[in-house]
């Protein structure tokens, strides 16, 4: 093996029935390098990981790994493990009700025994020479995302580790705590460790990495120099298209529609979750909720589609009073509600697309009135084609889909009832930059035909796209509302942050 | 329901009881060709009837299949069982004994009023247990102990004394056969309930909100379905299935007896779902595979009979082949079977094309 690389995969294939997920594709990794693996979803990302981590089984290619005489054989994540490829994985793996030392231990040790004293001692010498703020003996729970995530990486790095995968481990932290992340990962690279970088974040791969691997349906289009490629010909290279129309929507139609007159209306609304707050949308509006998470911005929207308990408030809908408490009421007003948890709270994951896709207007349209096959296969169909979604059938299961793509079933789900206002919160959430735009675009041309539209999205620059009006929260309240020549990076960032700092 | 679902999923869903039900047919067959025949008798009220270990398997299993299919709804729904069916089925026999005995002479009449009743207080017995489940949200286990334990009490306060008989022609007619057709009537009830719940399912959307509850019940919730009402919905098919297997065994024995009427039969019928390839964990799942499972253990019941093997023996014998009927449809062993599947289907796919070239 060449001096320097602890890592090479050489021609991996692997199909599953129906699909070639993975293509001859070649990945190389260098000693202390944070090498970005980038596609989009359904490109072949978590099939080369898992290829990687022994959770599949190659159908061929080579897999050599610094130390190893000849190819490596990895039939289970055990096996990567013991020849120095760990992982972090997106969702927390660890146990919350135990100590950080234990955490960072547990399952390690050969014997039966377990000297608590030696492994306090390791684990705090550990998390002191990574600089983790974190106590041994602190139980993992009382620690925030930010740092359980790193007392993963502590534990995943404490092995013999050559090779650190992490699978996405910034999409639930803030921004705060990606830096800290990143610090840690900076050290990581400078004691040789290789490190796969996974993530959606474009701005997070330019803060970090070294180089950057794209896949794109299952292939490789070609490993890069970060220097060597602007942000657009990334893009680009995922999307297989030039993307100059990513900056040009056109959001006209919708600040036409601010003034016109309102589809729904709330005052004084609250749930169990949400405080009281005034809220109102017109036909054909785009507007959105913006602020920090736990800012409560999720919380109205739910209020808003009774997703949760509402408490209290006077709702208008097309101007008559309306009695809207429990989510099918709301339906049947014409509202559609994109959750912000994909897994939890969207998809019916053991059934099918198409059983997914007509669920809502299956049970708008009631108990007794089931729609034949054929008009579930048609409409399952109609909106597979539209949408473009990327399934082997409409008989699969949902959860063997993509993110993107089960976001985009659970979309298909909510525009076949064709509602009068959409509510997307994070629609595009964990999804790539290609599908991103799509859902964008879709949003706008919703508008234009009338429909409203609430949108909610971490990245502010994704609502300045779409949304004509934003409603800005801070501490659970409405703090401000933005529209016009507002509707910049700049007054958003200061309204989130408060008048103190304008 | 919505017609076939996955296209050649049937087959394969149900391949486990399949299997196994041809395995056991077989096995009979080659031990003893005569096993399955079947012949025209006279009973000792005079009747022709059919005979046969056949027949015989597939009358004495109508409760078992009857419950099953009810087995499997509050399973589907609500990831749990129903501990109590075969006390709550002890008390519908009590309720049926008691207006039949109260109304005086037996007439068609008066067996109708009976089993209306039955279902009555069978569906508000199960509803009990449906709103432990659905609204207090207590384990469905727990929340059906309680019944389990105090049913057949309940059943004996019902009667008042320990085994009230019931002689009449009709009851005859009910629990085995009616005069001029040769087969036993619970074979018709079993049809009948499939039936209903078939229609039920065409005409409604019970599979579809059952699923989703089942596998998801907050995502069921914000799509506009109630999962309160339909785990509920759940308990109460559960009770119908209850009252006719509670006649069904009534009418066979001719008596009840608060101790015995359909003992046990709530772990039969847990099995059944689970030979049945339905997942005792909620969610997906198949009624013909439950009904196919009550079969196979009746006739694994009948077989070990046949093959005079010691009734204190039975339940070890069945034990030891039902290990391996549930092991053969694990996840592990599914999924190892059909990857061995794909590669034999590549390997020839692959030989066709070189010859090919």
């Amino acid at each position: 093996m060449q001096d320097g690389i602890v890592l090479t995969m050489r021609g991996i294939y692997k199909s599953f029935p129906g699909v070639r997920a993975l293509q001859n594709v070649d990945f190389t990794l260098r000693k202390g390098e944070i090498h970005a693996l980038m596609g989009e979803n359904g490109a072949g990302k978590s099939t080369l990981i898992k290829v990687l981590t022994g959770v599949y089984e190659k159908d061929a290619g080579e897999i050599r790994v610094e130390g190893q005489d000849g190819p490596a054989d990895i039939r289970s994540p055990q096996d990567a493990q013991n020849i120095g490829i760990s992982t972090v994985y997106q969702e927390i793996t660890l146990c919350p009700n135990l100590s950080v030392a234990e955490n960072m231990f547990i399952g390690r040790d050969k014997g039966v025994g377990v000297r608590w004293k030696d492994m306090e001692k390791k684990a705090g010498d550990l998390l002191k020479s990574l600089g983790i703020p974190a106590r041994p003996k602190q139980q993992l729970s009382s620690c925030s995302i930010a740092v359980q995530q790193m007392v993963a990486i502590a534990r995943a790095v404490d092995a013999d580790c050559k090779v650190l995968i992490l699978d996405e481990p910034t999409s639930s932290l803030d921004d705060k705590e990606v830096e800290m992340l990143f610090g840690l990962m900076r050290d990581l690279k400078s004691r040789g460790v290789g490190i796969i970088f996974v993530t959606h974040f474009l701005e997070q791969v330019y803060a970090v990495s070294d180089r950057i691997t794209v896949l794109r349906n299952g292939e490789l289009v070609g490993e890069f120099e970060v220097q060597s490629l602007p942000q657009v010909e990334l893009v680009s290279a995922m999307m297989g298209h030039a993307l100059a129309e990513l900056s040009d929507l056109d959001k006209q139609g919708s600040s036409d529609a601010l003034s016109g007159e309102a589809f729904y209306e709330a005052s004084g609304l609250s749930s169990a979750e949400a405080r009281p707050f005034d809220f109102r949308i017109a036909k054909g509006e785009v507007n959105g909720f913006t602020g920090l998470l736990g800012s409560g911005r999720s919380e109205s929207v739910r209020a808003i589609f009774a997703a949760d308990h509402v408490t209290g408030g006077h709702v208008k809908v097309n101007g008559k009073p309306v009695n809207i408490s429990k989510p099918v009421q709301a339906m049947k007003a014409g509202i559609g509600y994109l959750p912000e948890d994909r897994k939890r709270d969207g998809i019916i994951a053991d059934l099918s697309v198409r059983e997914n896709i007509i669920l809502a207007l299956q049970v708008m349209k009631g108990f007794f009135h089931p729609l034949s096959r054929k008009e579930e296969e048609a409409f399952a169909d109609e909106y597979i084609k539209t949408l473009e979604i990327k399934t082997a059938s409409q008989e699969t299961p949902i959860k063997s889909l993509s993110g993107g793509n089960q976001q985009k079933v659970i979309l298909a789900r909510w525009l076949l009832t064709h509602p009068q206002y959409l509510i997307l919160d994070e629609p595009t959430r964990g999804i790539d930059v290609g599908t991103k735009t799509e859902i964008q675009r879709l949003v706008l041309k919703l508008a234009e035909e009338g429909m409203s539209v609430t949108f909610i999205s971490s990245e502010i620059e994704e609502m300045l796209r779409t949304c004509s009006r934003l409603i800005v929260m801070r501490d659970r309240k409405i703090v401000g509302e933005l529209t016009g020549d507002q509707l910049n990076q700049d007054t958003v960032m200061k309204t989130i942050a408060g008048g103190e700092q304008a | 329901m919505t017609g076939k679902r996955r296209k050649g999923g049937v087959l394969s869903d149900l391949m486990i009881p399949l299997i196994a039900i041809g395995i056991l047919i077989l096995f009979n067959l080659i031990r003893d060709p005569g096993f399955f025949s079947i012949s025209l008798s006279t009973n000792n009220s005079g009747n022709a009837v059919l005979t046969g270990n056949l027949i015989s398997i597939i009358d004495s299993a109508s409760e078992l299949a009857i419950i099953a299919m009810g087995m499997t709804l509050v399973t589907a729904a609500t990831g749990g069982q129903d501990i109590s069916v075969g006390a709550v089925g002890a008390i519908t026999g009590s309720v049926f004994v008691q207006v039949l005995k109260g109304s005086g002479d037996i007439t068609a009449g008066t067996v109708v009023l009976g089993f209306l009743a039955c279902c009555l207080v069978t569906v508000l017995f199960t509803s009990f247990n449906g709103v432990l489940v659905a609204f207090f949200r207590i384990q469905p286990m727990i929340a059906t102990l309680i019944l389990f334990s105090c049913g057949r009490s309940i059943a004996y306060w019902i009667t008042g004394s320990a085994t009230p008989q019931l002689e009449s022609p009709i009851i005859k007619a009910m629990g085995m056969t009616i005069p001029g057709i040769p087969v036993p009537t619970p074979i018709f009830m079993v049809i009948l309930v499939g039936l209903l719940l078939l229609l039920f399912f065409k005409t409604s959307n019970i599979r579809l909100y059952t699923e989703s509850v089942g596998i998801n019940q907050g995502a069921s919730r914000l799509n506009g379905i109630n999962p309160t009402l339909i785990k509920l919905l759940s308990f109460i098919v559960l009770g119908v299935c209850v009252a006719v297997a509670g006649v069904i065994s009534t009418c066979r024995l001719g008596q009840v007896s608060h101790k015995t009427l359909l003992i046990d039969i709530e772990m039969d019928a847990i099995l059944a779902v689970a030979i049945g390839g339905n997942s005792l964990g909620g969610g997906r799942f198949r009624l013909s595979g439950s009904i196919l499972g009550a079969y196979i253990i009746q006739m694994l019941t009948t077989t070990l009979y046949a093959m005079s093997v010691a009734p204190a023996n039975v339940k070890a014998y069945k034990a030891i082949v039902i290990i391996l009927i549930v092991v053969a449809g694990s996840p592990v062993i599914k999924t190892a079977l059909s990857s061995f599947w794909h590669r034999l289907k590549n390997n020839r796919a692959g030989a066709v094309s070189r010859e090919v070239n």
